[in-house]
């Protein structure tokens, strides 16, 4: 077989993914740039995007009454929140997949099950699950006052919309980590120990650095889902946190399709710009210790 | 000499394996100390023992007169050249010798100073900022010497370090690792299954099988006196024949009675005797002591291997003069050349040249046994 034909059939293997990517990606992208860049008459018109970052509303705290931008407070809660999330997803999944992928193989593959486990169920029935555990007199409240440690509230607060982002994302910062992790030589850590370190100074000087394309990956995957998720902060925040997600699904279901590809729009475009640096942060080799 | 390391009725055992079974040996300063075995005679888990990557079950490891027992690797004024290197792949060249420096918070320009001065006695000056990822097995290799001496250790542990190159880099390194161990005066212990390596670089060679340590000696004594069955097989070639030890300098074997000139064994004492095949002569067959019929002739470019079937015993004989085949040939043997042993449990296993086998399996088992490892790293996959 020649390289010519060799390179048709790559080629021919290549083309229903590329339909379908065409198809359900570029399009739809196309689309969603057509939409936030048009009025309601398909003329072109910036003001779905200058909305986004004009619009205010007020607040009403009680005593006073406060004019804010609407869908910049929303961003910022919905950032705020997602990297609380990442951030307690990286501190528990960290050190998780570092006792995983040291541990023997068959603890290996029961706790990688365990951890897999909830992927396989419906996102909504999970959420919906969280409901019931952290309701007013759900389970978790139930369990305390058994216990007489009196109760907590702690649905319809932002820690509820963590703990339920925590809990669905948590696999996609596991799973990276320890990916990188079982694949790292122990004499690696054999010969820093031998070279005079510590335990903490292996971690800090030569387990941290090799895992860090893991780590970026993992923190890409939970941010990214984390900023734009909408489910969770109705169903465990009762509605109160209205998130960038919320906002968009809003707009979408108030059929006010322009807008809502709008803000579908520029989350796009810093997703994207983050995951530009993510990128170049993971392809700088790290040299000095 | 001073004493460096002891090692004092070390047992190891792995899932009920015994793996050293009390093993005991002194090291010395500024010595070249080689453990040499086939796979599995625990001479590994010896150099793991005094890094401090395994704790022994039994025994004390002294150092410098102290016990280390519970002392972990990273206190402990030893260094260790890794099998494969084991070279930091998100640091440079200069950073991963530079590596136990920085740990130590030297000044600055002390570290500039020391890594280059380690980096020139390797030769690899001019590579401090190439990625350890780019270079060739013998330049990782340097990289690896170079950031285990950086730290000016009392020790040098080396574990099969020559392995992966190929012969002839083997054979400069050899050299090179000699040179860089009386530059330095830091005893080597080295790890090797290659007998000619472990004679042509040590001080001292360390004979192990089974967990047990079959002699200790210098190459010579090894070669020339070796204690058992064992180490003369493993150690070069040996035609290895049952005998009687009639009186002092006179033992028989083979149906006949030779001068020999060993001495303080029991009167008809059995024993082992150890003939090299270098040290046979090929006579014409009435002037021999010995006769046989050849039934293998091997030119291997030096001398011929031919191999003679006397009474059912293969002997394997080096020459240069040329038999054929079939041929009746006599055996003369001076006193001198004739070695007695003392029975061991490894009398009879060895030394019969009717297959090559022994000592193939167990080298070649041990290659097998690499080469698998190595596919296991290279493969991207993970359980």
């Amino acid at each position: 077989m020649n390289k010519k034909t060799r390179s048709l059939i790559q080629r021919m293997t290549l083309t229903p993914y590329s339909v379908w990517a065409v198809l359900f990606i570029v399009v739809p992208l196309i689309f969603v740039a057509y939409y936030a860049f048009t009025d309601q008459s398909f003329r072109f018109t910036l003001d779905n995007i200058t909305r986004f970052f004009t619009a205010t509303s007020q607040v009403d705290d009680g005593e006073t009454v406060r004019e804010v931008h609407t869908y910049l407070v929303i961003f910022w809660r919905s950032l705020r929140l997602a990297v609380i999330s990442t951030v307690i997803c990286l501190l528990a999944g960290y050190p998780l997949a570092y006792i995983m992928a040291r541990a023997k193989s068959r603890t290996q593959s029961i706790l990688l099950t365990l951890i897999m486990i909830p992927m396989w169920m419906n996102f909504l029935i999970r959420t919906y699950a969280w409901m019931t555990i952290l309701q007013d007199t759900g389970i978790l409240n139930g369990l305390l006052t058994a216990l007489h440690l009196g109760r907590i509230h702690i649905i319809g607060t932002e820690a509820a919309v963590v703990i339920g982002m925590v809990y669905d994302y948590f696999p996609y910062m596991v799973l990276p980590i320890y990916s990188v992790m079982a694949k790292l030589d122990v004499k690696l850590l054999e010969a820093a120990s031998d070279l005079g370190c510590p335990g903490l100074s292996v971690l800090r000087r030569v387990i941290w650095p090799l895992s860090l394309p893991g780590v970026l990956s993992g923190v890409t995957m939970v941010l990214i889902p984390s900023i734009s998720t909408f489910y969770i902060s109705q169903k465990l925040g009762n509605g109160k946190f209205f998130l960038i997600g919320d906002a968009i699904e809003g707009q979408y279901v108030a059929n006010n399709l322009h807008f809502a590809a709008a803000i579908a729009f520029i989350l796009m475009v810093i997703l994207l710009a983050c995951m530009a640096l993510v990128q170049k942060l993971a392809n700088r080799r790290v040299i000095v210790a | 000499m001073k004493k460096i390391i002891e090692l004092k009725n070390i047992s190891k055992s792995f899932d009920g394996e015994v793996v050293l079974d009390h093993i005991n040996l002194d090291i010395y300063d500024n010595e070249f100390i080689t453990l040499l075995g086939p796979s599995g005679c625990g001479k590994t888990t010896t150099l793991r023992i005094i890094g401090g990557f395994e704790t022994p079950d039994t025994g004390e490891v002294v150092f410098m007169g102290e016990n280390i027992n519970e002392m972990p690797p990273y206190r402990r004024n030893v260094n260790t050249v890794f099998q494969r290197y084991a070279l930091f792949p998100h640091l440079n060249v200069f950073e991963n010798v530079a590596f136990s420096l920085r740990e130590k918070k030297v000044p600055k320009d002390e570290i500039n100073r020391r890594v280059t001065e380690m980096l020139s006695l390797v030769a690899l000056k001019g590579f401090e900022k190439r990625s350890v990822l780019s270079l060739s097995g013998g330049q990782q290799q340097r990289v690896a010497i170079a950031r285990a001496l950086v730290n000016q250790p009392k020790v040098l542990l080396l574990d099969e370090p020559l392995a992966a190159l190929d012969l002839k880099l083997r054979k400069d390194m050899q050299v090179e690792l000699k040179n860089i161990q009386k530059a330095t005066g830091i005893t080597f212990v080295f790890v090797t299954h290659d007998q000619e390596e472990a004679l042509s670089m040590s001080d001292t060679v360390v004979v192990m099988s089974e967990g047990q340590i079959q002699q200790i000696g210098t190459p010579v004594d090894i070669y020339n006196e070796p204690e058992n069955a064992f180490v003369a097989d493993f150690i070069g070639e040996s035609n290895i024949l049952d005998g009687v030890m009639l009186e002092d300098y006179k033992v028989r074997f083979s149906g006949q009675t030779f001068q020999c000139l060993d001495a303080g064994f029991g009167k008809g004492e059995a024993v082992d005797v150890v003939v090299r095949p270098e040290d046979v002569d090929i006579v014409p067959g009435e002037k021999g002591k010995l006769h046989g019929v050849v039934t293998s002739v091997t030119f291997l470019g030096v001398h011929y291997e031919i191999i003679v079937d006397i009474g059912g015993f293969k002997w394997m004989i080096q020459t240069t003069d040329f038999v054929d085949v079939d041929e009746r040939v006599g055996l003369y043997i001076v006193p001198d050349a004739i070695h007695v042993m003392k029975k061991s449990k490894y009398s009879g296993m060895f030394g019969d040249y009717s297959t090559f086998s022994d000592e193939m399996e167990e080298i070649g088992g041990v290659e097998i046994e690499e080469l698998g490892e190595m596919e296991l790293e290279s493969g991207s996959g993970h359980e």
